[in-house]
């Protein structure tokens, strides 16, 4: 029971990209088209469920002082990994998200993931976690790469959709349309369910990295 | 001299990190709520940008293409940009209390700032050299920067706005922000 709610709770009550806003630059940036949504949210998974899973394995190993830095070395070796097997077997795709792959290292749902799940919980709930963390984020990749390849290039994963019904909007596959899908999402999503976002960005990632730590000391100087 | 000068304004304008490349949207949109918060923050990032651009470059140049070991870029780049920052904030803390002072709370969270991996690894991937690769950086900093003040000036201006509820919070930031990337996309083409 408790194996199913874990997996079910990055799917959409605390789904990484529309709930809890993490991991932003890879959802603005390669969704541009359906399926770089659905290559980067495989691979974004694979790391996650991999590195959770070592860092639950090693979680009483690694000195709580260095804890960062260590989740950080395994994440990089896994994304490592991730960018061989794309190189070797999917070039094409490796080729479009670029930089992105190796990004993958600093996107904040893989950190986030280690520090507030792994490394408290066994290796299977972790994995668990990294599953269905991995499958909400490439879930909400896939839904913003299709709605802004069908206003902009009227396709979806490259099939022709909107023949002749308008002329695509191509600035929805521009930075500009990235920004204004993800905004527009968002707030549907608010309107339409009653889940209350209640920490976002930063502020939703445990990380000490301080941003809403930083705050209140800025504030209060 | 030409060619350097519009690399960087090229850096700042054209291929801005944060409303073109999508690079370093978490502190964008984390601690840009107020103009004084995002001073610090820029000033943060212009200086490890830099700072870090230089020594990837480095160990990339001196050990890892000399040695056949390019295969761990990702890892040898984030650490060293790990400790760099690290070693940054001790010197600063040591040397220059009032810069960190300023620039310190903003110095831990800057490792897992994508906008600081990319530059690094865009300097690989565009084979610069070295100056080329240290301008490169400063100008995407400053980009940062450019982008990051004029956007808390919009969230300023937004906080006395009726909004609809559903659009509270993030969407009408995100929604702010494809406006100021749409007035940057004017850039575009630029430096061609």
């Amino acid at each position: 029971m408790k194996a199913l709610k874990t997996l079910a709770n990055g799917l959409l009550k605390e789904n990484p990209t529309f709930r809890l806003v993490l991991g932003t630059c890879p959802t603005l940036a390669i969704t541009t088209m359906a399926i770089n949504g659905l290559g980067m949210g495989l691979a974004t998974t694979a790391v996650l469920v991999g590195s959770n899973a070592v860092i639950a394995l090693t979680r009483k190993l690694i000195p709580d002082k260095v804890r960062i830095p260590a989740f950080i070395t395994i994440i990089a070796g896994f994304v490592t990994i991730v960018q061989f097997l794309l190189q070797a077997y999917l070039p094409a795709l490796n080729e479009t998200l670029g930089i992105y792959i190796p990004l993958i290292v600093v996107n904040c749902i893989i950190l986030a993931r280690a520090e507030m799940f792994a490394c408290k919980n066994t290796v299977f709930l972790s994995i668990l976690d990294g599953l269905g963390m991995g499958i909400g984020f490439t879930l909400a990749l896939v839904i913003m790469g299709s709605v802004r390849e069908l206003i902009g290039n009227g396709t979806i994963f490259g099939f022709t959709v909107t023949a002749n019904l308008f002329d695509p909007a191509i600035i929805m596959i521009l930075p500009p349309g990235g920004f204004l899908t993800f905004g527009i999402l968002i707030g549907l999503l608010n309107k339409f369910t009653n889940v209350k976002i209640r920490k976002t960005g930063c502020q939703g990632c445990s990380m000490q990295c301080g941003v809403s730590s930083s705050n209140k000391e800025v504030g209060a100087q | 001299m030409r060619e350097l000068l519009s690399l960087m304004l090229g850096a700042i304008l054209v291929e801005n990190f944060v409303l073109a490349k999508f690079l370093g949207i978490c502190p964008f949109l984390g601690v840009s709520k107020k103009l004084d918060t995002a001073l610090g923050m820029s000033g943060a990032v212009i200086f490890v940008m830099t700072v870090a651009s230089a020594f990837t470059w480095a160990v990339n140049n001196f050990i890892l293409v000399r040695y056949g070991l390019e295969y761990l870029q990702t890892i040898a780049f984030i650490l060293v940009i790990a400790a760099l920052v690290q070693f940054i904030e001790t010197v600063l803390k040591k040397l220059v209390p009032s810069l960190y002072k300023a620039l310190g709370i903003y110095l831990p969270l800057i490792t897992t700032n994508c906008a600081v991996l990319g530059v690094a690894l865009l300097n690989v991937q565009r084979e610069y050299n070295f100056g080329e690769a240290v301008l490169y950086s400063f100008g995407a900093g400053l980009g940062f920067t450019l982008a990051l003040v004029l956007f808390a000036g919009v969230r300023e201006r937004l906080e006395n706005c009726d909004i609809p509820e559903s659009l509270k919070g993030m969407p009408i930031t995100l929604i702010a922000a494809s406006l100021v990337s749409l007035a940057f996309f004017g850039f575009q083409g630029l430096f061609q």
